[in-house]
């Protein structure tokens, strides 16, 4: 019995290597045809989740907001820059610091309907995100409003509880139609393409549609499909057979297998930070000149080189290039590689012989454990020995995450709205997301005096020089902002990265 | 069942065929020089990072180098290291525990025998990779949690074997023999059965490695067990897949490792167990 499937497991090895070998002489001889003919009247998009909800007040995952993105308008929108621009509404202001938020409509915007977009809808939404009938708003952000005043059939008001002059950003969430109760059966929105049909865990189908209000920005193709694709490892194949047009995220691995001529590559970000972040609150990270020697024994272009092929964009500090208004690229060289300095910072701070700590890194993140490996050879150049711990996601989530039970870490901090907030927020020392401790009172004042900044400028310059406190005082080795690849058939183009997660369809044309 | 394969086996046997056991050894020989080999002579080490990434196996490279420009032979030899440590660990932990164990229930029988055994069943019920993740699910993974958890998957089938093999020795007549001369039961279950069911053992052990090796790359494969960047065979395999098209021999160099060594050991047991079968 036991013999039996010692050999049956054997043999299980061995077809899998031959399988492997014939699957790759299959790879390289295959010639790039395919079986679909020209056509730009669809595009289909290989995702490789389901989308969780049509409902934008129920949708989960960053996967689905940026498929619902194309469907539903929000009074603001972010540009690709990441700047807010009018959407829904033509303009606003932030009254009484940060306590009211008024908006002016904007007029002849129809919903996919038929029906006219009016203050009740604005009014419908927002309360809707705010509503706590159901233990806990619906929205957790929207919790900070109090109410929604319809001022006039042009001008709504929404009024917080307490001043947050930050709030702007969450107003991108869509506006839904009040006299629609089931958007999950019924998805009714005022975008660019309007909800077709869609079967669970198959696939999602959007139509362009032809009254969109903003005519700079209407669909140019009249169907998109997103496919869903289960197996990731097929991504590759099944753009170069023709089925899908356009997948968004592929691994880098599988862009060699595209035929060249077939398929145009747009590279940009993930728009995270990954860094290696150590623990404040433990010896002996807990003293500045620690952090920095580390700062200053890593080389981000090595990380990328041997992690990505080279691709990727430097940081240095807490904010990725996509926030074009707050990112400082002078920062990334703040610690430039220097490892005389490096041995001399440890020994000022009494490690002239270095120290061994742990790395604690998610195993289902493969980027990152390759990154702790780089972080390891190259600390061990100063006399630090940094030893590799995985973990299962969720233990991470709660040990490392947090418990606060770790020396260092290895991941990628992304933000949830177009605010700097959602990367600034967690250095604050009374943060509840401040997993590293850092605590740093030229922070806390810099941060809080930005936060409650009116005048725009400002309030910038703050928040960068809260960036810059992080970079001085070190606190995380920041390493880059990892690379992201979209292959999009050459029958069509004008494939545009958002700095957060948006895929506007409405961008992709037909190829001249 | 037992009639079945007996006369497959005698058609067989009627064959002309090499010695299987040798064979087992020098395929497993092969796999320890490869160990050694890395020990005491490697112009590289397991985790030296180097700019030539993705290089194919060459005179310099034995096997190419990996996505990070790590020698994929200097690797391979630490692998085959950790792997075989494991697979050692899990072994004698298996069969110590299932051989002690099986004797006592064995020799002994009634109510000890019901409850140990029936245990063991419930531990036989699950598959040994499951079991061992149940392990290391509940306390962390490492080399040495991984060996552990292994081991203590592998127990009941060393336990039933071994179990079996006393209840039929303990009515043979030297049994009986000693029993009557007054020799105590430890003595009996050591020194007088253990000996004679060394044959049985012996390729249960080496079946045992076996089965061990391959859970030990599935447990890697999964993520659990050494950690990186010391990659067992498994976890190099592993690591490798996303670049396998691009570079197959960063998959290929651990994998005929661990086909090479489970065959050696397949093959040591089969020859002993023919051996072992033809006395009888």
């Amino acid at each position: 019995m036991k013999r039996h499937s010692a050999l049956l497991a054997l043999l299980t090895v061995t077809f899998a290597l031959a399988m492997s070998f014939s699957l790759a002489a299959c790879g390289s001889s295959q010639p790039a045809t395919s079986a679909v003919a020209a056509n730009t009247d669809t595009i289909n998009i290989g995702i490789t989740e389901d989308i969780d909800s049509l409902d934008p007040a129920h949708a989960a995952s960053a996967a689905t907001h940026e498929v619902l993105f194309n469907i539903y308008d929000g009074l603001i929108s972010a540009d690709v820059e990441g700047n807010l621009q009018p959407a829904l509404a033509t303009e606003w202001s932030v009254e009484d610091g940060g306590k009211t938020y008024a908006f002016t409509l904007r007029q002849g915007v129809k919903f996919h309907d038929g029906t006219d977009f009016t203050a009740e809808d604005v009014k419908y939404s927002i309360e809707r995100y705010r509503d706590d009938t159901i233990g806990g708003t619906l929205v957790s952000s929207f919790n900070e409003v109090d109410q929604v005043e319809i001022v006039d059939e042009n001008h709504v008001k929404v009024v917080l509880t307490k001043p947050d002059t930050d709030f702007l950003p969450f107003f991108v969430l869509g506006i839904t139609p009040a006299h629609v109760s089931d958007l999950e059966s019924n998805p009714v929105g005022t975008g660019p393409y309007k909800f077709s049909s869609r079967s669970p865990l198959e696939n999602v189908v959007l139509e362009k549609f032809d009254d969109y209000w903003n005519k700079e920005h209407a669909a140019h193709i009249n169907k998109a499909v997103f496919k869903v694709i289960h197996n990731t490892d097929s991504l590759g194949m099944d753009l170069a057979g023709g089925t899908i047009d356009m997948v968004y995220r592929l691994p880098a691995a599988q862009i060699s297998q595209l035929p060249k001529d077939k398929f145009t590559i747009y590279e940009g970000t993930m728009n995270l930070v990954q860094a290696l972040y150590l623990n404040n609150a433990v010896k002996p990270f807990d003293d500045v000149r620690v952090r920095q020697a580390l700062a200053y024994a890593i080389d981000p272009q090595e990380i990328m080189d041997n992690v990505s092929d080279g691709k990727g964009v430097e940081v240095g500090s807490s904010m990725y290039p996509a926030f074009k208004k707050y990112y400082l690229p002078e920062l990334n060289d703040t610690y430039n590689q220097n490892l005389d300095k490096a041995r001399e910072l440890l020994a000022e701070a009494g490690y002239p012989d270095g120290f061994t700590f742990t790395i604690s890194v998610s195993s289902t993140h493969q980027q990152h454990i390759e990154t702790a490996e780089v972080l390891k050879e190259e600390l061990a150049k100063i006399g630090v020995t940094a030893n590799i711990q995985q973990l299962e996601w969720n233990t991470w989530l709660s040990d490392v995450y947090s418990g606060h039970q770790f020396e260092g870490t290895v991941i990628g901090l992304d933000a949830s709205t177009m605010s700097p907030t959602s990367l600034l927020a967690r250095f604050a020392s009374d943060s509840p997301v401040n997993f590293v401790s850092f605590k740093s009172d030229a922070y806390d004042q810099t941060y809080a005096k930005a936060r409650a900044a009116t005048d725009e400028a400002e309030k910038t310059e703050l928040y960068k020089d809260c960036e810059r406190i992080l970079s001085n005082e070190c606190a995380a080795v920041y390493i880059q902002d990892l690379p992201s690849f979209v292959a999009l058939n050459n029958r069509f183009d004008g494939y545009t990265f958002y700095p957060f997660y948006v895929q506007d369809l409405a961008a992709i044309k037909p190829a001249q | 069942m037992r009639q079945g394969t007996n006369t497959l086996r005698q058609r067989i046997k009627e064959l002309p065929r090499p010695d299987l056991f040798c064979v087992g050894l020098a395929l497993t020989a092969a796999v320890l020089v490869l160990v050694i080999l890395g020990v005491i002579f490697s112009p590289f080490g397991a985790t030296t990072l180097t700019p030539d990434r993705l290089q194919p196996p060459s005179p310099g490279h034995l096997m190419g180098t990996d996505k990070m420009g790590r020698d994929v032979f200097a690797r391979v030899t630490y692998g085959t290291r950790i792997t075989l440590l494991v697979a050692l660990g899990t072994v004698t932990i298996g069969a110590g525990v299932g051989t002690l164990l099986g004797a006592i229930c064995g020799y002994f029988g009634g109510i000890v025998d019901e409850i140990v055994m029936r245990v063991m069943d419930a531990l036989f019920a699950f598959p040994n990779v499951l079991l061992a993740l149940v392990f290391v699910s509940l306390f962390g993974s490492g080399t040495f949690k991984v060996m552990w958890a292994l081991g203590i998957a592998f127990i009941p089938s060393f336990a039933r074997v071994v179990r079996g093999e006393y209840i039929r020795c303990k009515h043979l007549d030297y049994v009986k023999n000693a029993r009557l001369q007054g020799v105590s039961d430890l003595r009996v279950i050591f020194v007088h059965i253990l000996p004679n069911i060394n044959g049985v053992l012996l390729s249960n052990l080496l079946i045992g490695f076996n089965n061990a090796v391959l859970s030990e790359a599935a447990l890697s494969y999964l993520g659990i067990g050494s950690q990186p960047p010391f990659d067992s065979l498994g976890q190099m395999v592993s690591a490798s897949q996303e670049v396998f098209f691009a570079a197959p021999w960063t998959v290929l160099g651990p994998g005929l490792v661990i086909i090479v060594m489970v065959l050696g050991f397949s093959l040591m047991g089969e020859g002993l167990r023919s051996d072992t079968e033809g006395l009888e």
